[in-house]
């Protein structure tokens, strides 16, 4: 080969990984941009209204000027919380029932079943559970509304659990064979194995289960914006009907006026909810790394 | 067993009845979700549906521009997130040496992963269709979902990459061929399986997004092909689900649109499963 062309190769090789490089630079990009954008988009309301007003003031009425957030920050963590208490046992103990003692064909199945809940737009999620779950709650507690927290709560705990199973079962597969086999020769049953040695040394792996249903359930929107009644109340209890961080900027962007202060506001809201997810984002972090000490 | 006290059987049925209730639970939940879906769906079904479009003035309904509309998105992100994602996967496994880069990339990923699509759709409608001024429509909603779905096609093509034998590559590189003439006609083909497993799980995304788009893409629809539909509010199936039942108040047509959609979902996921296993035999018989 002659010294051109091998200089015009070295060149085109380089030109290539420059291209691929600049490919995997978007990500990191796009998250730079998205992160910068909801600052400055959403700290101007912030200081035209004060941090503590803003966070604190526990009354939203953009017809009387008052943006007071704390009735979705604190119906945010309440759904979350609950769809969490709910969505991680379920989770987790189906992820042991198929990392530890389904027969492989009733695994295979409820894989699947477990894939396609995952792929379900939040849309049908939604639809289904204002059309059977709030009339259901309605009757079963004789309400005059079945809209309301804890029907959100039990849609979002049915949505966290895919991505709890997956993450789970992986976890629980990677537990060392030689623990549950000692604690077997031990005499312990296989259920007692599965409980006290299998999940204790997954722990980590359930934590970051727990810490990604968290992110799900604080970033959903579609689904619950139908099903918890979308009143700015404070949660006083599971049968208030509530409005969600995300559900607020939802529900009435379409409706702010450009340029007024009630939609910066909602720009506003969308940077908390940024530091929330940012906040769970580090946590999870932080198991996975504390993981990897062990 | 036999030798068990009676509280150690005692707790061992319980747990292992909590384990069977669990799994049972979990498909419990989807089967009463497809079944009301189908059930309650299909029969608002029909061809007017599948082939109209809803207008007042003919007071005629139908969903055929959001079926359309879907579609170009579809096509739109796809075309713009496949090669960026197959380029950042290819970069991170066979180009990159390590180093703070690939940390930075895959964290990045990671991050976009985990983001609320409502924000996704804030920062599309202030820089996509506020600041560049391309108005609701398609192409703000693509692009907005262009960065939501990059990280599924990444991860599924270096997953997919990682699968390719090292002898592969030593066999291109011995045989005198470039990096990157080894990456286009050793790797890639190779790995082609798991990038189609990886758009497939892209398009279902897509199918199912609302909440980015709402702001970007718009929530109402007509008919005026490809083009128009770039800078004309275009809903997608998903989204105009939400606009029959907040706006319209049509139950009966969000649940047909529901029907689609879990049809939809049902064929994607089988079409993803069927990919899936044949990643699986390769990765096996290696």
């Amino acid at each position: 080969m002659s010294h051109e062309k091998m200089l015009n190769r070295k060149r085109v090789e380089g030109g290539i990984k420059a291209l691929f490089f600049l490919c995997g630079l978007t990500a990191v990009g796009a998250v730079l941009f998205i992160s910068v954008y909801l600052v400055f988009a959403g700290v101007p309301a912030i200081q035209e209204l004060g941090l503590v007003r803003f966070v604190l003031g526990d009354t939203w009425n953009p017809q009387q000027e008052q943006y007071g957030i704390l009735p979705f920050l604190l119906t945010s963590m309440a759904g979350t919380g609950g769809a969490v208490l709910l969505g991680v046992p379920v989770g987790v103990l189906t992820a042991l029932f198929l990392a530890k003692t389904a027969r492989p064909g009733w695994a295979k199945a409820i894989r699947a079943a477990v894939a396609l809940l995952a792929g379900i737009p939040s849309v049908v999620y939604g639809l289904v559970g204002m059309v059977v779950l709030v009339p259901a709650v309605q009757r079963a507690f004789s309400l005059p509304s079945g809209a309301n927290l804890l029907s959100a709560v039990l849609v979002l705990s049915v949505m966290i659990l895919p991505s709890i199973v997956r993450v789970a079962e992986t976890a629980l597969r990677a537990v060392p064979r030689e623990y549950e086999e000692a604690s077997l020769a031990l005499g312990a049953t296989p259920a007692e194995t599965m409980f006290r040695v299998s999940l204790p040394a997954a722990r980590s792996g359930v934590a970051t289960a727990a810490a990604l249903g968290v992110g799900r359930a604080l970033g959903e929107a579609m689904a619950i914006i139908m099903v918890s009644g979308n009143v700015a109340n404070l949660p006083a209890g599971p049968f208030t009907a509530v409005r969600f961080l995300t559900t607020a900027i939802a529900s009435e962007m379409n409706y702010a006026p450009m340029g007024s202060l009630w939609r910066r506001a909602l720009f506003s809201i969308g940077l908390v909810l940024f530091l929330f997810i940012m906040l769970v984002n580090a946590a999870l972090h932080g198991v996975i790394r504390g993981a990897g000490e062990e | 067993m036999e030798g068990l006290s009676k509280k150690r059987r005692l707790m061992d049925g319980v747990r292992r009845g909590s384990l069977w209730l669990s799994a049972g639970l979990t498909c419990g939940v989807l089967a009463l979700i497809i079944g009301c879906v189908l059930w309650q769906g299909l029969r608002h079904v029909t061809w007017e549906l599948l082939s109209g479009q809803r207008s007042y003035l003919n007071d005629t309904n139908g969903i055929l521009p959001n079926i359309l509309n879907t579609l170009y998105i579809i096509l739109l992100s796809m075309a713009a997130a496949l090669p960026l994602g197959v380029g950042a996967a290819v970069y991170l496994t066979e180009y990159a040496r390590g180093g703070r880069w690939v940390g930075a990339i895959e964290f990045a990923a990671e991050t976009l992963s985990g983001l609320p699509s409502i924000l996704f759709g804030l920062v599309g409608m202030l820089f996509f269709v506020r600041l560049l001024g391309f108005g609701t429509g398609t192409l703000a909603g693509g692009l907005t979902l262009v960065v939501m779905i990059l990280p599924v096609v990444m991860r599924t093509t270096q997953e997919s990459l990682k699968t390719v034998p090292q002898s592969y590559r030593e066999g291109a590189l011995g045989l005198g061929a470039g990096q990157w003439r080894m990456v286009r006609t050793v790797v890639l083909p190779n790995a082609a399986d798991g990038i189609v497993t990886g758009c497939i799980l892209a398009v279902g995304r897509i199918m199912g997004e609302s909440a980015a788009l709402l702001f970007t893409a718009g929530a109402s629809a007509g008919l005026g092909g490809f083009f128009r539909a770039l800078y004309a509010p275009s809903a997608t199936l998903s989204v105009s689900l939400y606009v029959y039942v907040n706006e319209y108040g049509d139950m009966d047509t969000a649940m047909a649109i529901a029907a689609v959609l879990m049809v939809i979902t049902l064929l994607l996921n089988l079409a993803a499963a069927w990919t899936g296993r044949r990643l699986k035999k390769r990765k096996g018989g290696r």
